[in-house]
């Protein structure tokens, strides 16, 4: 008989619309992150480097480029015969099929997977965070604790917990309250939305609640469990750990990577970060470029200046170019000449020669101030911008944009160019 | 398919100096993030060759590292793969590959258990890109029995380390001398062999039969009058890396866009083993210059017109000048190198230099203890 102490499921079908321009083509989890990784690269890795050889991988909202990346787990050593990774999409069923309505109803429809493996203990995982964590330690904690459910949670600032999910514990570490984004909050334990399960009592409150719409874990699985009086453990995580749920948050993960001794490292031997990767040949550097504090992924090639950025693999910045505090993504292409300030270009981006962007005053944004609140250049993929144009700060771009789109060869702060049709 | 391949990877060459103490040629890091046989190994399935045996005898634990799966050159598992055969002992035979041919023989039945009709053989430290079923075609047109993938001798290399050939107006070979004293011959052998099969395995047995050995010498050179040897002039790139000094160019000449552009960007790819590897990381302090730089690296200092091979780690204040850095070296602080080839792994301690001649790289090999933290 098959049997897994412990698989995991995360949860990678939700769009991330904070993100913005970045998500309108492909979810937040395979966006791509520090040079070559995507998202959904640090919870796999921390699955395999954990031992957890059993990863049911959620999706919905537009997996394609998730469900290339995964294919069938070679980069995470997760082709496995008993096992490996099984990308979930929601899928039709006689009677009443719906779409994944919650996070936790995801887990319900998909039951019968984790009852295939037979498992002890469930791991839930969400692909939007960037930190390096050994479930198994977490495991060894919830078996030390005979705990129904441990959720990992983290430190934060006092003043910042009124912006997280907050638990409170008593001195064994049980959690004894639970506090929503609470104005008052009692202690500064944030959940980190990773939860372990024991599998029986994960199976029954999912079953319990299978009428509930949009079933969620933080809102309802949980809720539900504490108030039957089972017992819920706080696992204390310290080390570094990033929701990039926000421009901000994803800018500032990505500009953290280029500290001389990061905080998060990637360079260490212990706890390898992997990835599916496509790029071979090793960058090339010419004789006129510039480069400090930044990071590059393979097979790019640097002509111009690069200051405090990071770019990916197969990008190629021309002659006389400019970038600083950017992040380019693999395979885009930057004119001779062109100066990048603050901004973010995704995959497969064209742009023209002598192009500025981020000139100007900071202006909120017109498409949607809650999205491109944190003054940085966002161009979504595939787009193209043409030369000898002039952007503003907190700028959107998405799609093959034309010289007639900006007026007298410039877009202000805060105005979008989104063409319709490129979008969906 | 109409071939299966075969990939001599066994040599070794004094040539090579301390270079080759480590790893057979074949596996030498080449073009920052490439192994030698990457090129041969790619061009076999480019040309949709299924089925390959690589033959390795000379310190093949890189290579054997290197060839851990064939995933990395697209070939499958069950419908062909990729093969690696070392020397093994056996009741009749206890000898090591005592020779090209002998390697060929003590695998027989790698050749015999295939129903392809032809057989590629190519040598492991050849950097080229070449469709071997053009070969293939020319061998056939030619009605030949082994046809000769043939170059000119490569700008600054010594035509008296290679087979210099001799050919008559339709490409028939006839002379052919290996490492000549003196090359009288412009035409140089590129390693590189298509044989009909059961013609391969004819020779091969008549050979061991009579106690011989070599598949140049006791088949190539005695036969070249009795059987149809013919040229395939491969006009395009084409390098050995057998010696220290042509490893050195053939490195640099990745250096140069029109040379990058054919083996990178150009179809058909060149594939090599993927390492999990973060990107290169230049700190404060760093200033690179018309250099390649492979994932890995973290650079704190200046490098000119280098290649640094993966995960390599430059110190502050370093300057690093026309010098090739093998895989995974720590360069301490204020170290100074030119010209010169650093071996893989090893620890250059701080405030040391190290200069070669431009046309005489010198090697360094510290192998010093590394403190991990």
């Amino acid at each position: 008989m098959i049997k897994k102490e412990m698989i995991a499921m995360l949860l990678a079908g939700g769009q991330g619309s904070r993100l913005g321009v970045l998500t309108a083509k492909g979810a937040k989890p395979a966006v791509a992150f520090g040079g070559k990784y995507r998202i959904i690269d640090f919870p796999l890795s921390n699955c395999i480097n954990s031992g957890v050889d059993t990863v049911g991988v959620l999706t919905q909202y537009q997996p394609l480029r998730l469900n290339t990346h995964i294919g069938i787990g070679i980069p995470w050593d997760l082709d496995r015969n008993v096992g490996g990774v099984t990308v979930l999409p929601p899928y039709e069923r006689s009677g009443n099929s719906e779409w994944y309505t919650g996070t936790a109803n995801a887990i319900y429809q998909n039951m019968n997977y984790i009852e295939t493996y037979n498992p002890d203990y469930v791991l839930i995982l969400s692909g939007d965070h960037i930190y390096k964590m050994d479930y198994e330690v977490m495991l060894d904690y919830h078996k030390a604790n005979n705990a129904d459910i441990t959720i990992a949670a983290m430190p934060v600032p006092i003043e910042e917990a009124s912006r997280f999910g907050i638990v409170v514990t008593d001195e064994t570490n049980r959690i004894t309250e639970f506090e929503e984004k609470p104005a008052h909050p009692k202690s500064n334990l944030a959940s980190m939305g990773i939860y372990i399960f024991s599998w029986k009592v994960l199976r029954e409150a999912l079953i319990q609640l299978s009428g509930q719409s949009g079933c969620d874990f933080g809102k309802h699985i949980i809720p539900h469990c504490f108030h039957k009086g089972q017992r819920i453990f706080a696992y204390e995580y310290n080390g570094y750990w990033k929701d990039v749920g926000t421009l901000g948050s994803y800018w500032e993960a990505n500009m953290e990577l280029i500290d001389i001794i990061p905080v998060f490292n990637l360079y260490e031997e212990f706890w390898r970060i992997y990835t599916k990767c496509d790029t071979l040949p090793p960058q090339y550097i010419s004789p006129e470029a510039k480069i400090e504090r930044s990071i590059i992924g393979e097979g790019s090639e640097i002509y111009g200046e690069v200051t405090n950025s990071v770019i990916g693999c197969g990008v190629v910045i021309g002659k006389g170019a400019v970038i600083r505090d950017s992040i380019i993504m693999q395979n885009s292409i930057i004119g001779a000449g062109s100066k990048i300030t603050k901004t973010i270009i995704a995959e497969n981006v064209e742009i023209g020669e002598n192009v500025e962007t981020g000139v100007g005053e900071y202006r909120e944004s017109e498409l949607d101030p809650k999205v491109y609140a944190f003054d940085l250049v966002t161009i979504g993929e595939n787009s193209h911008i043409p030369s000898n144009v002039r952007i503003g700060k907190n700028v959107a771009i998405a799609g093959v944009t034309n010289p007639e789109d900006y007026q007298e060869g410039s877009l202000s702060s805060g105005e979008y160019i989104i063409k319709v049709g490129d979008v969906r | 398919m109409r071939a299966i391949g075969i990939i001599l990877a066994g040599g070794n060459s004094n040539r090579m100096g301390e270079l080759s103490n480590k790893r057979a040629i074949a596996a030498m890091p080449i073009a920052g993030s490439y192994r030698g046989i990457d090129f041969a190994l790619s061009n076999m399935t480019n040309s949709h060759i299924q089925k390959v045996a690589v033959f390795t005898q000379y310190n093949a634990k890189s290579l054997n590292e290197h060839l851990n799966s064939s995933k990395w050159w697209n070939f499958g598992r069950k419908q062909g793969g990729l093969y690696v055969f070392t020397p093994t002992i056996t009741n009749d035979n206890n000898f090591w590959y005592r020779g090209t041919a002998d390697s060929i023989y003590q695998n027989l039945n790698f050749l015999k258990n295939s129903h392809e009709p032809y057989v590629v053989i190519a040598a492991g430290d050849g950097i080229y890109k070449l469709d071997y079923n053009k070969v293939l075609e020319y061998h056939i047109e030619k009605k030949a029995d082994i046809t000769i993938v043939t170059s000119r001798v490569p700008e600054g290399d010594d035509p008296c380390r290679f087979g210099t050939i001799k050919t008559d107006i339709d490409g028939r070979i006839i002379d052919f001398e290996e490492k000549p004293v003196i090359a009288e011959y412009g035409k140089i052998s590129a390693g590189i062999y298509v044989i009909r099969r059961r013609q391969l395995i004819e020779l091969i047995e008549r050979c061991a039969q009579e106690g011989r050995h070599d598949f140049v010498r006791d088949i190539i050179i005695r036969y070249k009058n009795l059987k149809r040897i013919f040229s395939y002039e491969l006009g395009s790139y084409w390098r050995s890396i057998a010696t220290i000094d042509a490893y050195y160019r053939t490195n640099m000449d990745f250096l140069k866009k029109e040379v990058r552009d054919y083996f990178f960007k150009e179809h058909p790819e060149v594939y090599s083993k993927v390492e999990d590897l973060p990107p290169a990381k230049y700190n404060p302090g760093a200033e690179v210059h018309n250099s390649l730089v492979s994932s890995g690296c973290i650079i704190n200092g200046k490098v000119e017109n280098s290649i640094l091979f993966k995960k390599t780690y430059v110190g502050n204040n370093c300057v690093i000048k026309n010098s090739i850095i093998l895989n995974d070296v720590y360069i301490g602080d204020n170290t100074y190198i030119e010209n010169c080839i650093v071996e893989s792994r090893d620890t250059i301690r701080a405030n040391t230099t190290h200069i070669g001649e431009l046309e005489n790289p010198k090697i360094v090999v510290e192998m010093n203890e590394r403190y991990v933290l």
